[in-house]
């Protein structure tokens, strides 16, 4: 990571060592190729939303998971945790191959368009929401759940008043790994989007088929200090190491 | 009036009995404490009560209406748990308040009625501290004005005092009595601490295995209990197998040992408590009827000292005042030859389990 930092420092074309000095160009680079911005702003779009969802469901998942009793909850665990285990590029085309059947099913176009992109982005973000919720709905005993239904607490008040707000740090979590997880997708996105839809990392991939030059860790460097501040303000928030872990 | 009833009250899981057929009543201002080993069927009967737990059969009747299906929160109790289960993203003020909140309380009268509970509970100035900022004792209290606050009906207590360390837990005992009093709060409370019971509570139900043993004042239970079990949960005793030989003489292991009554091969246990027994240094002779043993062990616990004495009966726990002075049974050390005698009155029958 500090060798990508470096890098995109670096004055020359051809990487190598050592530098023949450094410079700031390729920042100003990659600001003026606009694929580069337009990229930014889709896989903001994608991860925001994408998100959003995921974490809804995912919390919802996670609290069932843990708290309710149901037949096949070993099999619905599995599950949702599955896109984890399953390789992108796998993924990608199995999604690719449901989505035109379903295309030619409904005549609806899914495959190239936004919602069919987002949706499979919230299959990526899930595992990691049910993951982090449910570690830290785990650690939680229900007693404070009860003593709220004690004094009169109706169960959707419980869980909005009590319980959502003692999980806060997971669900926090689950949405700042799922954002990461969709933002920085290629295997799935590059499947999957249509054109002029194109997100950052697919931008960057399709740069890279015609230069290599230090562009491209400039994009990774300014990617790399987002991420890293985005994580920064969310444990200003809430401990993330104490989720994790 | 009884605030709170319990008829047959019956659970099940799956093969496992865990409550059976509870019949208990619950005057208003009465204290009633659930007492007995892990298991026994106790916290599930008070979560019952509380609505945690449907049972299998039976009634739950609070203040006169049926609650048995109702869910926790169409019922007018108010517990305190175990472990306090205070809502840590709350103030204390916020804790306490939720109750009143979910009642619809006005704020105003909601302000007022916590300020007086935190008074009541003498945590007033705490009110906007997180309850992890809490000492256990602060926490405890917390959750007991957050309890009260609400009026609620009925009182339960899940083993409030676990979690304190020794002082804190006498002392927090004698509050909550207090209180209880004061307010006159019909409670029900749940514990495995018989000193705890037999201190606290105006009436005791012992159960185990899922069944009540006994029913009574702390005096009965311990003056009268029902069975070995009962004896045995509730205070110490020396229990001594053998059989009545005549009425008010019981034979065990060669020995003609006192006893209440009885009608000869009755009964074949008999229990006594250790602080109705005399214990003699066997200077002289012994006295007439006394029964002789040698001491085992010793223990000294500050002003009580016991003696544990091997008789041809069996051990038998004698407790006394420890001695000073020129007392001789100051000088008793393993191995001394002691008469031992009680009362007939003192030596208890029972069915040998």
């Amino acid at each position: 990571m500090l060798a990508v930092i470096w890098l995109s420092f670096f004055d020359q074309e051809v990487v190598s060592f050592p530098p023949d000095g450094y410079t700031l160009r390729w920042y100003v680079n990659a600001w003026e190729k606009r694929q580069f911005a337009r990229g930014f702003v889709n896989s903001l779009e994608v991860a925001l939303i994408a998100s959003g969802i995921g974490v809804t469901l995912g919390t919802a998942a996670a609290y069932a998971l843990v708290r309710a009793e149901f037949p096949g909850k070993t099999a619905l665990s599995a599950l949702l945790l599955g896109p984890l285990a399953v390789p992108g590029v796998v993924l990608g085309t199995g999604l690719y191959v449901f989505f035109v059947q379903i295309d030619n099913a409904i005549d609806f176009q899914i495959v190239a368009t936004l919602p069919g992109l987002i949706a499979a982005h919230v299959l990526l973000t899930i595992p990691w929401t049910v993951r982090l919720v449910a570690a830290s709905l785990q650690g939680l005993q229900p007693a404070a759940e009860e003593a709220a239904a004690n004094l009169g607490a109706r169960p959707w008040t419980v869980f909005r008043r009590i319980t959502l707000p003692m999980m806060r740090a997971g669900v926090v979590a689950g949405a700042l790994f799922s954002f990461i997880q969709s933002f920085e997708n290629l295997e799935l996105t590059l499947l999957l989007t249509g054109p002029g839809r194109s997100t950052l990392p697919v931008e960057m991939l399709n740069y890279l088929e015609f230069r290599v030059d230090p562009t491209l860790a400039a994009v990774a460097t300014v990617q790399i200090l987002l991420i890293g501040a985005l994580m920064l303000i969310t444990d200003r928030f809430v401990s993330l190491s104490r989720v994790v872990s | 009036m009884t605030s709170l009833i319990l008829e047959n009250l019956r659970r099940t899981y799956g093969a496992t009995v865990a409550v059976d057929r509870v019949n208990l009543e619950v005057a208003q201002g009465e204290l009633v404490a659930l007492l007995g080993p892990s298991g026994c069927g106790k916290t599930t009967t008070l979560r019952m009560v509380a609505g945690f737990v449907l049972p299998t059969d039976g009634r739950v009747l609070i203040g006169g209406a049926d609650v048995t299906r109702a869910p926790p929160y169409g019922r007018d109790t108010g517990m305190v748990f175990q472990g306090y289960a205070l809502f840590p993203h709350m103030t204390v003020a916020d804790n306490v308040g939720f109750g009143l909140e979910m009642r619809r309380v006005p704020r105003a009268e909601r302000e007022r009625k916590v300020a007086e509970a935190l008074r009541l509970v003498q945590l007033d100035g705490l009110a906007e501290r997180r309850p992890m900022q809490l000492s256990g004792g602060q926490q405890q209290r917390v959750a007991l004005a957050r309890a009260l606050v609400v009026n609620p009906t009925v009182f339960l207590l899940d083993e409030p005092l676990s979690n304190l360390d020794a002082r804190l837990r006498a002392e927090v005992r004698v509050e909550i009595r207090a209180l209880q009093q004061r307010l006159g709060l019909t409670t029900l409370f749940v514990t495995h601490d018989q000193e705890e019971a037999l201190t606290m509570a105006d009436r005791l139900v012992v159960m185990d295995r899922g069944r009540v043993r006994q029913t009574g004042t702390p005096e009965e239970l311990y003056e009268r209990p029902a069975d070995l079990f009962v004896a045995g949960f509730l205070g110490r005793c020396s229990i001594l197998r053998g059989a009545v030989e005549t009425p008010g003489v019981f034979r065990a292991g060669g020995l003609a040992l006192p006893c209440a009554g009885g009608t000869p091969g009755e009964h074949s246990a008999l229990v006594v408590r250790p602080e109705r027994v005399g214990i003699a240094a066997n200077g002289g002779t012994p006295p007439d009827g006394a029964i002789p043993g040698r001491v085992a062990m010793v223990t000294y616990l500050g002003g009580l000292t016991d003696w544990h004495v091997q008789t041809d009966a069996g051990e038998i726990l004698v407790t006394r005042p420890t001695p000073d002075g020129d007392d001789p049974l100051r000088r008793l050390a393993p191995g001394d030859a002691v008469t031992l005698d009680w009362n007939a009155s003192a030596g208890r029958l029972l069915p040998d389990e």
